[in-house]
């Protein structure tokens, strides 16, 4: 088996970036793979989406149908199970995404192939195939090998692979397919925007953000307080929006808010991928969290460690002051 | 309606000091804290209040050692009908296909309405045990749930997509959802609530009673060799040290000028 398949991604008629991402990992492991890249884009007119492969990706198989309009399983998966045992990759990539996380396994465990999900690194040795990814919350690194297989699936964490460069000029194979047989009738009904804001936090010049580690509802105040002390802005992560305690517009992160503010405070927050993914780009990150090998502080400028209850109350009379 | 929900016991790991074993295979758990995987929590609550909302009967499985029954009885206080554990050191090092082939034969033809597990675990953040469960049982899915309707003719769920954007799609039934975290607010579990169930039975298989003995754990998965590292950190923050006044002085200070508030 030889050669890498890469499969797109677009929305609302747009390529989405992670595909380019995907393309990267693939052109850098093709020398020691071998054999070919191919960029399977299904949808119902692929010609319009597939501008930036059309410089990028050595192969190009366009397959066109209209339920491919949006993604839906129940019609990506016959028409990729048709080009992967096709072509019978080495490697199948897919970024580890809304999408991905929803067709990943069931390609793979469709047509009964290993997978590895959401990676950071890849190696090809020998005919075996090495990743490297992040578990217990970023505080810990593995590094799978795999057994020999025909193909293997892998998805990609966003941001950990360089964006394919131009400079390749492929010839699009273009195909329309005519009998996709979905297994099931899942439908897509429609796509929704972001609930209503009480405020943007993207807006925001400083963000004084909470996390778990905040503890309650009941302790916000304290948060509150500093955020007023500096004329800044309350935002969070996941979970404090989960339970309700703020908003959701309110939550920094890949399902939330990608934000670029001049400070971002973060208070015991972890800093599992998904948050870093929407902060990181701050202008300045001070973290507080009480576990010095908390991730957070590896994107982080500056570092308190310590707790926050008693951090708090002295940094906003500290601001004060 | 009857339904099944996954619940994986996972270590709580944010605050802990975590330390790699000499051979590099895993974590040292002794000190370790054990507890239900954020995801299934919400997924076992939204299991529970369908079951109340329109009938039927709610079972949870797990698939994990003796400790495991923990999430179990948890699920139990909360409302859940039966409990099936897959506990055999056999299981241990399988990865989520082999878990999956382990669930499906302790099922035997079992059929349900509905298949409700967690987008992930915590632990090994994989995302894949849920979906491939549909695909090995044939049953149309929907993974990261944030919203879940009974309709006519089936479910209507609510997708997380990236960045603040949602779909919905229409599943008939039976299916399998994987369930994001804030789907719902799970109930509080007491102590209480627990010893209350601690006479209820739980139905347990082992690998050689499954005749999956050879089949499952590390021969059986995919992965010829784990390896588990500290990531470094880089170049990292730097650390403000001192007296708490002193680094939330400087804090403050590096706050006012570099948010522009001199
Ligand atoms: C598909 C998907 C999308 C996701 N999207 C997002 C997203 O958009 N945004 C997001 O944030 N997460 C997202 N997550 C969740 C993410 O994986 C983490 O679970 C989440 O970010 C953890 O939030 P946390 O850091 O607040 O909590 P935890 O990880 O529980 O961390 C709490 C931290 O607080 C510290 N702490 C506790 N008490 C104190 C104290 N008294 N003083 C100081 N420090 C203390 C602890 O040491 C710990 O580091 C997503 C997950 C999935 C699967
Ligand atoms: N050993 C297990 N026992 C019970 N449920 C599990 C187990 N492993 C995975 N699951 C379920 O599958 C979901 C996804 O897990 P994973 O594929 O490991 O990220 C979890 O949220 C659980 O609901």
């Amino acid at each position: 088996m030889s050669g890498i398949l890469v499969i797109a991604e677009h929305r609302q008629g747009q390529l989405r970036e992670s595909t380019l991402e995907a393309l990267g990992a693939a052109l850098a492991l093709a020398p020691a793979v071998g054999g070919e890249v191919v960029t399977a884009l299904l949808a119902d007119e692929p010609e319009a989406l597939a501008a930036p492969l059309l410089t990028r990706s050595p192969g190009l198989r366009l397959l066109a149908h209209p339920e491919l309009k949006e993604y839906n399983p129940e019609f990506y998966l016959p028409a990729l199970a048709d080009v992967v045992v096709g072509m019978a990759p080495a490697l199948v990539l897919l970024p580890h995404s809304s999408q991905g996380l929803d067709l990943a396994p069931a390609l793979a465990g469709r047509l009964n192939l290993p997978l590895v999900t959401d990676c950071l690194g890849l190696e090809w040795d020998g005919g075996a195939l090495t990743a490297r990814r992040l578990i217990y919350g970023g505080k810990v690194q593995e590094s799978l090998t795999l057994k020999p297989a025909a193909t293997v699936v892998v998805t990609l964490q966003a941001g950990a692979f360089a964006p394919a460069p131009e400079g390749v000029a492929p010839t699009p194979e273009a195909v329309r397919l005519t009998d996709l047989a979905p297994q099931h009738p899942r439908r897509f009904l429609r796509q929704l925007a972001a609930a209503v804001e009480d405020v943007d936090i993207a807006a925001a010049e400083i963000l004084v953000s909470v996390g778990r580690g905040i503890g309650g509802e009941d302790n916000l105040p304290l948060a509150q307080a500093l955020a007023d002390a500096l004329g800044a802005t309350l935002s969070c992560s996941r979970p404090v929006a989960d339970s309700g305690w703020l908003p959701k517009s309110r939550q920094v992160g890949t399902s939330g808010k990608t934000v670029r503010p001049k400070v971002y405070i973060a208070l015991g927050i972890s800093g599992a991928f998904q948050h870093q993914a929407g902060m990181k780009g701050s202008q300045t990150i001070i973290a507080v969290n009480k576990d010095p090998r908390a991730p957070i502080f590896s994107v982080a400028h500056y570092g308190i460690v310590d707790d926050l209850f008693k951090v708090l109350p002295t940094l906003t009379a500290a601001v004060k002051a | 309606m009857e339904i099944l929900v996954l619940a994986k016991q996972v270590p709580e790991t944010a605050e802990a000091d975590l330390e790699i074993t000499r051979d590099g295979a895993d974590v040292e758990r002794e000190d370790l804290v054990y507890t239900i995987n954020e995801w299934d929590n919400y997924a076992v609550e939204e299991a529970v209040r369908l079951k109340e909302e329109h009938g039927g009967a709610v079972t949870v499985l797990t698939l994990g050692d003796e400790e495991a029954e923990d999430v179990l009885r948890r699920g139990l206080a909360m409302g859940c009908d039966q409990a099936i554990h897959l506990n055999d050191e056999a299981f241990l090092g399988s990865d989520p296909a082999t878990v999956v082939r382990a669930m499906v034969k302790a099922l035997g033809g079992r059929r349900f309405d509905l298949i409700l597990c967690g987008v992930q675990s915590a632990d090994q953040g994989q995302g894949q045990t849920g979906v491939l469960l549909a695909q090995a049982l044939g049953l149309p899915y929907a993974s990261l749930a944030v919203g879940l309707k009974l309709v006519e003719g089936g479910l209507v769920i609510t997708r997380e997509l990236e960045a603040n954007t949602l779909e919905e799609v229409a599943l008939p039934l039976p299916a399998l959802v994987t369930v994001q975290s804030g789907l719902n607010q799970p109930r509080y579990v007491s102590i209480m609530g627990i010893r209350k169930v601690r006479g209820m039975a739980i139905e347990g298989h082992d690998a050689e009673g499954l005749d999956l003995a050879g089949q499952v754990g590390p021969e059986a998965a995919c992965l010829a060799a784990r390896r588990l590292s500290l990531p470094e950190t880089g170049a990292g923050a730097e650390i403000l040290s001192g007296s708490l006044e002193a680094v939330c002085a400087r804090a403050a200070g590096i706050i006012r000028e570099k948010g522009g508030l001199k």
